[in-house]
């Protein structure tokens, strides 16, 4: 009974989780999307690093921070585009948005320097 | 006539000579007590005939070419012209008696000197040496000049206080006096200056320099005698016979203080007071010598001195042989003219041209007897009396025989060695005896002349042969015979349960046996690895045994081809060999572990200094890489997530509608979107080929252009939406 209850209490979140969502706007939408994309590159070269061996390990590092980096700036930018955060609300998301693009290129200027 | 043999000190045919004559002028003396020797009738007569040998065998040459060449480098001069006065007279009198031809670039320089000299005011000391030049180069002097001489030499001589002061006075007085057309040429106070020289005498046969220096000196006594003889020559009356008699008591006190070389060489030595002063043996007595045949030409009468201690001298004087010093050779020469011609007696020296001779060559034994300056003696005998072994005591091994007189080359020869004489070293005993009873007065020759003789022949090797041998057996396996003369090629072959043997014969030319002194063995292994064994001999024959089961581990358990070397060799023996006899394959067994390793072999010493072997560099081993598929499997799997990003999105629906239409932030989002993009292709650039300072100077070029683009687009942007939000 209450494994079932459980089953369906999940269900039911991710169903209610889903239709949030969805309200959720399209630029914070892409900005996630992003944030996804990136994980998953870096899960990926972990994997192959898992396979290979981490023999130019500083390779390996730069492409997983640099997947990293950007995810966590991407993630900066939604929290300060977001119109339900209170704290950011004078900023202009074009700000926030040329702080990203600028904290972007240094962190991939860094990041291709120690790609070697 | 002088010697123009061969020169005996070039001419050397065997370089053994002098070491054999080195090797018996380090032999033992003969010491011997009477009382121990005279035990029977023979050992008397040996007894007689060692007594008279008292010293060790030595061979002397007389004066040769070797000398004159000698003498031409030494006296070198500088166009002519030597140091000084003294110098051109020693050079001159050298030549004098050497018999060398006057060189007229010489007796220019020395007559101008002369006249130099002779025309100025000179002490007595430089007229001295100019008047003794001048009586070899024989230059004129003004009448005036040489009376100037005599007046200034008179004075000097009467002002006179030291012995050199007499010296150099009347000496000159008694040059001039031969040199000057003035035939009478006195001493005024002949008597008073003889005894004021007189005075410088001591009891011990020397004489001192002055009344004030109480050292006295051989040398000193050399320069008195001659002063001394000078004073009786230019004395106008008879001087009183008791001082000339002193004087030669004077003489034979100097002569018992003469000293003694071991090989029987006489000279005078001063006691070394001041180094300054001190003259040396030689110096010093040329000086006496000359002294002494000064005194004995200018008084009649003999003075008595013993004709071996005049020997004595003369060998002493030889046995220096060519000095390497210009006034050395001066002292030398001059003192062995003195006694080659002097009113005591003139030594005969007895020399060999050659002191080693060969039996298979059939060599003659050369004497020669001649005065010390090489002129030829007047007749007479040379008699061989006696042969010995060097260093043996027994009994001569020849008799007492007369060598052949060869008028034609003036030697004394003894065309074959006596059968009892075999090879190796001996000591010859000669005896000159003078034909003319006159000549004895005359010339002395010595009782007998020891002469150290080594003979040397061919040694015949026979019955030679090679064996190889079963240990425990003592069975032959295999032999060889082996002609040790020339090269042998043998080839044996054996293991460490055998025993090698060698055997020979060595007969002197005589029929005797001979032992050598070197008789070894060598064996060489291919790794270079040498053994050396002595060869022993019992009475006649050579025999060396190797037994290989003893030697196992002094070969280092080295098995192999083993070379094999015979060396036989000794000084007498005209031909000591070394011969390869062959090669002998050894079967060794194995070589335990604590085995002593044979020792290292001499590294070339070329290669050792020489480039070393090259040392390649190892990196390090490259990581092992991926399988190149996998890889680029990755590589696209890489690329998928952004494919899935750009899908998502497009199901997004994004969209441009916010570009701006209007021309200039057109322009300026265009540009925007290139400047991100060129910057991402700088990126690239740089990881593919730039360098970071490259690349931070253009990002920062490229940064400036786009924050001014960006601000630009984005604040029109930002100027879009807040409009849309008033509105």
């Amino acid at each position: 009974m209450g494994r079932a209850s459980s089953k369906e209490d999940a269900g039911a979140l991710f169903h209610s989780l889903r239709s949030a969502y969805a309200a959720t706007p399209l630029n914070l939408k892409i900005i996630d999307l992003y944030v996804g994309f990136s994980i998953f590159t870096a899960l990926i070269q972990v994997v192959y690093m898992a396979i290979v061996g981490s023999f130019p390990f500083n390779s390996f590092l730069s492409g997983v921070l640099s997947c990293v980096g950007t995810a966590v700036l991407a993630v900066c930018l939604r929290i300060q585009v977001n119109k339900e955060n209170k704290e950011f609300k004078d900023l202009p998301p074009e700000r926030a948005f040329a702080d990203f693009v600028l904290c972007n290129l240094v962190l991939h200027l860094v990041i291709m320097n120690f790609l070697g | 006539m002088l010697l123009s043999s061969d020169d005996p000190f070039l001419a050397r045919p065997n370089s053994l000579h002098s070491c054999a004559r080195q090797r018996l002028q380090k032999e033992e003396r003969i010491s011997f007590t009477l009382i121990e020797m005279a035990r029977s009738l023979a050992g008397f007569l040996v007894l007689l005939l060692v007594i008279s040998i008292c010293e060790a065998a030595s061979l002397f040459q007389p004066i040769s070419d070797s000398h004159r060449s000698a003498a031409l480098e030494l006296f070198t001069s500088d166009h002519g012209s030597f140091k000084s006065l003294e110098e051109t007279y020693e050079a001159l009198r050298t030549f004098q008696i050497l018999g060398i031809e006057k060189k007229p670039d010489v007796t220019a320089a020395a007559c101008r000197s002369i006249s130099e000299t002779v025309g100025s005011s000179s002490t007595p000391k430089d007229l001295f040496y100019a008047l003794k030049a001048n009586s070899i180069a024989q230059c004129k002097i003004h009448e005036k000049a040489s009376e100037g001489i005599i007046s200034s030499l008179n004075a000097a001589v009467s002002g006179a206080s030291l012995l050199l002061d007499f010296y150099y006075s009347i000496g000159g007085l008694v040059l001039i006096k031969d040199q000057s057309s003035k035939a009478d040429i006195h001493l005024a106070d002949a008597e008073g200056v003889f005894r004021s020289v007189k005075a410088f005498s001591q009891s011990d046969g020397r004489w001192r320099y002055s009344s004030n220096n109480p050292e006295s000196s051989a040398f000193a006594a050399g320069i008195a005698l001659e002063t001394l003889a000078g004073i009786v020559s230019l004395a106008s009356s008879e001087l009183d016979q008791s001082l000339i008699s002193t004087l030669k008591n004077d003489i034979s006190k100097l002569f018992d203080s003469i000293e003694k070389y071991d090989d029987g060489t006489l000279y005078f030595d001063d006691k070394l007071v001041d180094g300054h002063e001190y003259q040396g043996p030689l110096s010093t007595t040329s000086s006496v010598l000359r002294g002494l045949t000064a005194f004995a030409a200018a008084t009649t009468g003999n003075i008595n001195l013993p004709g071996d201690k005049i020997l004595g001298l003369a060998k002493f004087f030889l046995g220096i042989g060519v000095p390497g010093d210009a006034k050395d050779f001066f002292y030398q020469v001059d003192a062995l003219a003195c006694l080659e011609s002097n009113r005591v007696s003139a030594p005969l020296i007895l020399s060999l041209s050659s002191a080693v001779l060969s039996l298979n060559k059939k060599d003659s034994l050369k004497v020669r007897v001649t005065t010390v300056l090489g002129s030829n003696a007047p007749p007479l005998t040379v008699k061989l009396v006696g042969a010995f072994t060097s260093g043996s005591k027994d009994a001569s091994l020849v008799e007492s025989q007369e060598l052949k007189f060869d008028h034609g080359s003036g030697l004394h020869i003894l065309n074959d060695l006596p059968k009892s004489i075999d090879v190796g070293s001996y000591t010859f005993v000669f005896e000159v005896v003078l034909q003319e009873p006159e000549d004895e007065k005359v010339y002395v020759t010595g009782s007998q002349t020891k002469v150290p003789i080594f003979v040397t022949g061919i040694i015949k090797i026979e019955n030679s042969e090679i064996t190889i041998l079963d240990s425990d057996l003592g069975s032959v396996e295999s032999q060889s015979k082996l002609d040790l003369a020339a090269k042998n090629a043998v080839s044996l072959s054996a293991n460490h349960l055998q025993k090698l043997r060698l055997s020979f014969q060595l007969i002197t030319p005589r029929g005797r046996a001979f032992k050598p002194h070197q008789a070894f063995l060598k064996l060489r292994h291919e790794s270079k690895v040498e053994h050396i064994f002595v060869v022993g001999n019992s009475g006649k024959q050579f025999e060396i045994v190797l037994n290989f089961l003893g030697l196992v581990e002094k070969f280092f358990y080295l098995s192999g081809k083993y070379d094999m070397e015979l060396t036989v060799g000794d000084a007498a023996m005209e031909n000591s060999l070394l011969v390869a006899i062959g090669h002998l394959e050894l079967d060794l067994p194995e070589a335990p572990e604590k085995a002593p390793r044979p020792p290292p072999q001499p590294v070339d010493p070329y290669s050792r200094y020489g480039p070393k072997a090259e040392i390649t560099h190892i990196f390090r081993a490259p990581e092992k890489r991926p399988p190149q598929e996998l890889s680029l499997a990755f590589l696209g799997l890489t690329i998928l997530p952004l494919l899935g990003f750009l899908i998502g999105l497009l199901r997004l629906g994004v969209n441009m509608k916010n570009f701006p239409t209007k021309p200039v932030p057109a322009t300026f989002a265009v540009l925007f979107h290139v400047g991100i993009g060129a910057v991402l292709l700088l990126y690239v650039f740089f990881w593919l080929k730039l360098d970071l300072f490259q690349t931070l100077k253009a990002v920062g070029f490229l940064g400036v252009f786009l924050v001014f683009v960006g601000h630009r687009t984005l604040s029109h942007l930002a100027a879009a939406s807040a409009k849309l939000k008033s509105a």
